[in-house]
């Protein structure tokens, strides 16, 4: 009980800090999505038995395994957009010292 | 015609003073593109009076040919080559890469070492990174050649101004491979030897260059 009681907390203050940030920025759409993330979460908390349900839907035992394995696409798919950032700027650090050498001249 | 001969450099104080003194004697406009060398390698090209470029950090050899090649056609070079600065290349085979786009009006030549007896290729290089590498090649470029990142070529002022290598590291010659698909450019492969001094791009090198392509795809 204790642990639901401290998630719930937890994504309340999640909740709040998303909507104060939804008021100042424009970036609407992943902020709905990390808003269907909280609320999502907080189903879960509350009642266990539907991640399970959600598992059973796509073939899979247990609630928790769902979580993982999505966690773990999840993660793969964050690594790879920060390789690709990183690519980027490699890139424009490229263009500044090009500039800076042909600046020389 | 104003011919440039661009030599990226790196940390090449042992080997560059013999290069440009082989390549002074024909008399073409030389630069050389120092990308971040920790040694006497721009103290060795100054003292001989030959022009450099300097890349304050380390980008490359893909980006310091990109740097060279920019500054060459914003000096009016006719044609512009791209050379090695450790002494692989022969100063005396850049007329047969200049010549074709003299006189026959093609875009760019690329060196091939397969079109030409070299010795002391090793083994590893000659039957398996170098026929693995000319597939992967051909997939990502779409143009059969007989040799893949073989550094010696030459372009027209007009290629030059249309291809800009964007991959930093040693997969600009895939890139530039499939950017003359893309501009449609009249390329032709010339012999050329190629005197091995180091081993130079291993099978470790050949899965970077893989990973650079792939990548490069997604930004």
């Amino acid at each position: 009980m204790l642990i639901q009681i401290l998630l719930s907390i937890f994504i309340l203050f999640a909740i709040i800090r998303l909507i104060v940030k939804f008021k100042k920025t424009d970036a609407k759409a992943s902020g709905s999505l990390w808003l269907l993330f909280w609320i999502i979460t907080v189903v879960a908390v509350w009642v266990p038995d539907f991640l399970t349900q959600v598992a059973n839907l796509v073939g899979i035992g247990r609630g928790a395994d769902l979580v993982l394995y999505v966690s773990v696409v999840v993660v793969f798919y964050l690594i790879f957009k920060i390789y690709v950032r990183l690519e980027k700027i490699e890139r424009n650090i490229t263009k500044v010292v090009r500039k800076d050498s042909l600046k020389e001249d | 015609m104003n011919i440039y001969i661009i030599i990226p450099v790196f940390n090449e104080e042992n080997n560059i003073q013999t290069t440009l003194g082989d390549l002074k004697q024909y008399g073409y406009t030389i630069i050389v593109v120092d990308d971040g060398s920790k040694d006497k390698t721009v103290e060795i090209v100054e003292s001989m009076n030959v022009k450099v470029l300097k890349h304050k950090v380390n980008r490359g050899q893909g980006a310091a040919l990109q740097t060279g090649t920019t500054y060459a056609v914003q000096k009016g070079a006719d044609i512009i080559v791209h050379f090695d600065g450790d002494g692989q290349f022969l100063a005396q085979e850049i007329k047969d890469l200049i010549e074709p786009i003299k006189f026959e009006n093609l875009d760019i030549t690329l060196g091939s070492r397969f079109l030409k007896e070299n010795k002391g290729m090793p083994w590893l290089k000659k039957y398996i990174i170098h026929p693995v590498s000319r597939v992967i090649n051909t997939i990502f470029t779409r143009i059969k050649l007989t040799d893949v990142h073989c550094g010696f070529r030459a372009l027209s002022k007009q290629a030059a101004e249309k291809i800009y290598i964007t991959q930093d590291g040693m997969s600009h010659g895939t890139e530039i491979i499939s950017q003359i698909k893309k501009y449609g450019l009249k390329y032709r492969e010339v012999p050329v030897t190629v005197i091995y001094k180091e081993f130079g791009q291993g099978i470790k090198g050949g899965f970077n260059i893989l990973k650079e392509l792939l990548l490069g795809k997604f930004v």
